[in-house]
């Protein structure tokens, strides 16, 4: 191959990456700038000087942005631990044991995933106030989990049908109990599958927005999606662009750091809860 | 003492939580929201049955056709934008021998981990007339002297939000596209290279046909999360112009949230879910959730 041909191969590949990987560059480097600065008209690129005047001024918007920042945190957490919990349990059930209804109560769990939960927001909305966990972080927490447990169960099935069954065998004839040996024996085994759902639920729960915006009405509960979007309504109307973009920093950091530290579990799990199934 | 040898309704006790879990906070309101469809539900002053007359109503609501039309009308402009973008670059990025290999995927699936509401506010910013970079570009290219309103005018909104999508989710469905790229086995295309087939053609004649599941899930998952659009506009166009970019999602969420009658938007979100039916069965099908 010529030396032209692959220097403009490579060039493709790196103006394709910038494509992706630019806004959020450009973000950044807008919320480092003084709050002038920030929405002027035409842009400027670098920042005159570096400045955290945007973060200071999200410091104290509404009921303050790390206010906004610890109610994602919380609901998501909550959601990790309920689906971790919940995965876990029904697929040690599904891959190793036979009852009656079995497949009944996989197409029930299933159903949650092959529905639109979208279509049954009023409803849930409605049961949901009726049991007092509206505006409630861990009633929105229930409500991600709902969404998460059907992908988890599939990941958590796999995980413990890939297990082979003398461990657990030669562990009951060792006389553990039934629930010694899931917490001792199959619990470390199965981390790889319990942390794919874990971060998918994370990563799902931080960055959802309509039943936030739905299920909490008091602005002091908001979550960080749901505040951003009323940063850009703004008062009156206006913009704070500074605001926004220090805001947004705030809301993708977080997910995306994660995403880097643990890349490969991510991406398993996406593509196995959605091919192989 | 639970065993797993025999079948026993003891057995079922690991995943009877899940199920009780799933039927309360999924089933009931699935159901519910036949019962609420049938009532002039509202928020706060209880409610009155009407029998099918939020049905009717339906049919003679125009916003409900407007809305419906236009969620299709999306959905049929974005999906083969994102399958073939994400088709070439799952290409681009299984090349053998490029440099970087794994740094490029993960920089172009970057955008897919943010929330699509965090990035529809991202890119409000990034075509803004006033203070955004796009229009700072192209101007400063020459190619345009005053700035484009890309989120004003009805048809320009859409392919603004259908850009901002793409960048946003084309790396997921490049993904699945790379999982069935790497499933052919190589023997396959050095074959074909013995044979004298040229790149083109073993894309055609080999890489196509074997990829058929795996195209019809990615385009499967991507027409549904398209027909329930919310985010995106709610962010973005905030509905506008004149409710032309309200969704099918969107309408829903204004007669329940907004106008707070629960009961219409019930009776609308059971008819859309009718109408989605078809491809949860088809999804249900091709994902073989059965046990093995």
């Amino acid at each position: 191959m010529s030396t032209l041909r692959k220097s403009t191969i490579h060039a493709a590949y790196f103006l394709l990456a910038l494509l992706f990987v630019f806004p959020f560059f450009w973000s950044a480097i807008n919320s480092l700038k003084p709050a002038a600065e920030a929405s002027a008209s035409p842009p400027t690129f670098l920042p005159s000087v570096v400045s955290f005047e945007n973060f200071t001024k999200l410091a104290t918007y509404g009921a303050g942005v790390g206010k906004y920042f610890l109610n994602s945190l919380v609901t998501a957490a909550m959601s990790v631990a309920l689906s971790i919990f919940f995965s876990f349990t029904a697929g040690y059930g599904f891959a190793r044991f036979r009852f009656p209804f079995k497949n009944a109560m996989f197409f029930i769990i299933i159903l949650t995933m092959i529905l639109p939960f979208q279509t049954i927001i009023t409803p849930l909305f409605f049961f949901m106030n009726w049991l007092g966990l509206t505006n409630s972080f861990f009633g929105l927490a229930l409500v991600y989990t709902v969404l998460q447990v059907a992908f988890g169960t599939l990941v958590m099935r796999t995980t413990f049908a890939s297990i082979p069954i003398e461990i657990e065998e030669a562990a009951h004839i060792d006389g553990c109990s039934s629930t010694i040996l899931l917490l001792r024996v199959m619990l470390p085994l199965a981390i790889p599958g319990i942390v794919t759902v874990g971060i998918i639920a994370f990563i799902n729960a931080w960055n959802e927005f309509l039943a936030s915006l739905i299920f909490m009405s008091k602005e002091s509960l908001f979550t960080l999606p749901v505040m951003l979007s009323n940063v850009r309504s703004g008062p009156y109307g206006s913009i704070d662009w500074g605001e926004l973009q220090a805001g947004l920093m705030v809301a993708t950091i977080p997910c995306m750091l994660l995403f880097l530290l643990l890349q490969k579990r991510y991406v398993s799990g996406l593509t196995s809860g959605s091919v192989k199934g | 003492m639970v065993s797993a040898k025999r079948e026993s309704l003891s057995n079922a006790v690991y995943v009877l939580p899940t199920v009780v879990f799933v039927l309360v906070f999924f089933i009931v309101p699935l159901c519910m929201c036949v019962y609420m469809s049938l009532f002039n539900w509202t928020m706060f002053q209880g409610h009155r049955f009407l029998g099918l007359k939020n049905y009717v109503d339906l049919f003679v609501d125009e916003q409900f056709f407007r809305s419906l039309s236009f969620t299709l009308l999306y959905t049929i402009f974005i999906t083969p934008v994102i399958i073939i973008t994400a088709f070439l670059l799952a290409l681009m990025v299984n090349r053998r021998g490029m440099h970087f290999l794994g740094l490029y995927r993960t920089l172009y699936f970057l955008p897919v981990v943010i929330g699509l509401s965090t990035s529809s506010l991202l890119w409000i910013w990034l075509l803004n007339d006033r203070v955004g970079v796009v229009n700072a570009a192209i101007m400063g290219l020459g190619i345009i002297r005053d700035p484009v309103i890309w989120l004003g005018r009805t048809g320009l909104s859409l392919v603004s939000v259908v850009l901002s999508v793409l960048w946003k989710t084309v790396g997921f469905s490049m993904i699945l596209f790379l999982g069935g790229l790497q499933s052919i086995p190589d023997e396959l295309y050095e074959s074909a290279k013995i044979d004298g087939c040229s790149y083109l053609a073993s894309l055609g004649r080999i890489t196509l046909p074997l990829m058929r599941r795996t195209f019809a899930v990615t385009i499967l998952l991507s027409v549904i999360g398209s027909l329930l659009a919310f985010d995106q506009f709610y962010i973005m166009t905030a509905g506008r112009p004149a409710n032309s970019t309200v969704t099918s999602v969107y309408w829903i969420y204004l007669n329940s949230f907004q106008k707070f009658r629960l009961g219409y938007g019930s009776a609308m979100s059971l008819v859309y879910l009718a109408a989605l039916l078809v491809f949860c069965i088809f999804q249900f099908k091709i994902f073989r959730f059965q046990e093995e």
